[in-house]
């Protein structure tokens, strides 16, 4: 069964249906998730021991800073595959995911901005987190530029891929820069073995931001990969259909 | 799987390990530059720089903060539990400064070992919770140490 709704996601247009369909939902689940999140992070959760009210940027910055290397992730896999198997869908996975990408990137770095002024007392350090994820959005803003300035879409696709797969070597670096280097930015709160070094109050509110970042990609993801595809098939049959009948 | 996609498959996977390697080897070669701040021990060491301002970073020691008569000038201790460094500064502190508190300072050694700084950046930790959580741990830590005390000198 789940092998067979894989192969079919691989048809442009059974993913184009599919993806219609589930919009929707991301979309819905998405806002609930982020007014709960943000009512309970700006309002319900106590203020920190230590930053007073400041801290709460993090419901933002955080969430931004984790989707940041989350979507990379899914454009170097999707790259791998794109460039191993020819899967049309994954390509599209590849270039639909990068603008968003390059916009989680960019708040991360804006509001981890933001939050270093009253904090440390500086917008900006050159230290190795800072300067890896700055490296992250060049990355981005690279894949989107190369994929512009190829034509054929699929040549582009082979492109950024192998681009994805160069890049990634930056995220395991983003994510260990705390601890191999001294930095300037606090090591990881939250790690897969240890407890949490967050109270509970403040980090039930940062995961529901989390799902609703996660639930918001899922959302664009689709609405571009959709955009996409109508334009990459556009001399085939089913879209030239389709568009007569939106126009009747 | 087909022997073209093997193939592939092979060569991606020799191309992510390739600049795997040589990205962690050019990080191993930088790795001192990379350094945001030195600590007080490698500055006790003579690792730091003499030549050129460096940052150094640490936790500023206790009932070591004093004025100076200008009012402006602050001197304190910069500690890593083993070394300490004396750090003057001109300036307004950032706002989490305070004794126990970690930052990173910028600036340069002068003659008598003192450290001159052109700026002071505050560094917080990841442990984020409420004032009362904060206020209940440092009780239920003052305590232990008075159990403690307390008892050795019982014996």
């Amino acid at each position: 069964m789940i092998i067979r709704f894989f192969h079919q996601m691989g048809s442009p247009r059974y993913f184009y249906s599919v993806a219609g369909k589930m919009i929707p939902w991301f979309m819905t689940s998405f806002l609930i998730t982020l007014l709960v999140g943000l009512y309970y992070g700006l309002f319900v959760a106590p203020a920190d021991y230590q930053q007073g009210e400041s801290y709460r940027i993090m419901y933002i910055h955080v969430p931004a800073a984790w989707m940041s290397m989350f979507i990379y992730v899914v454009m170097a896999v999707s790259g791998l595959i794109s460039l191993v198997w020819r899967i049309k869908m994954t390509e599209v996975v590849v270039i639909s995911s990068a603008t968003v990408g390059a916009s989680f990137t960019f708040l991360a770095l804006a509001t981890g901005s933001l939050w270093g002024k009253p904090m440390w007392g500086t917008w900006w350090v050159w230290d190795a987190r800072l300067t890896a994820e700055l490296l992250l959005l060049f990355l981005y803003l690279g894949i989107i530029a190369l994929h512009s300035a190829i034509e054929d879409k699929r040549v582009a696709a082979r492109a950024v891929s192998i681009l994805a797969l160069v890049g990634v070597v930056n995220i395991p670096i983003i994510h260990y820069s705390v601890e191999w280097w001294n930095t300037l930015h606090q090591p990881a709160s939250i790690t897969k073995f240890d407890k949490p070094s967050m109270d509970m109050s403040m980090l039930v509110p940062l995961l529901v931001m989390a799902i609703s970042f996660k639930l918001y990609y899922g959302a664009v993801v689709l609405m571009r990969a959709r955009a996409e595809i109508v334009e990459r098939e556009r001399n085939t049959r089913w879209v030239q259909e389709m568009v007569e009948r939106e126009v009747k | 799987m087909n022997p073209i996609r093997k193939k592939r498959l092979t060569l991606i996977g020799l191309m992510v390990a390739g600049i795997g390697v040589a990205t962690w080897l050019a990080l191993n070669a930088f790795d001192e530059n990379l350094m945001f701040f030195f600590s007080p021990s490698e500055v006790a060491e003579g690792k730091a720089p003499t030549a050129h301002p460096f940052r150094i970073g640490g936790l500023v020691e206790t009932d070591s903060v004093k004025r100076k008569p200008d009012g402006l000038t602050t001197a304190f201790s910069v500690t890593d539990n083993a070394e300490a460094v004396t750090v003057e500064y001109t300036g307004i502190l950032p706002d989490l400064f305070r004794e126990g508190q970690g930052i990173v300072a910028m600036g340069q050694l002068n003659q008598d070992g003192i450290f001159v700084a052109s700026e002071v950046l505050a560094k917080h930790d990841e442990n984020y919770m409420p004032p009362e959580v904060a206020a209940s741990l440092k009780t239920a830590h003052d305590e232990g140490v008075n159990k403690m005390q307390s008892r050795v000198s019982v014996q």
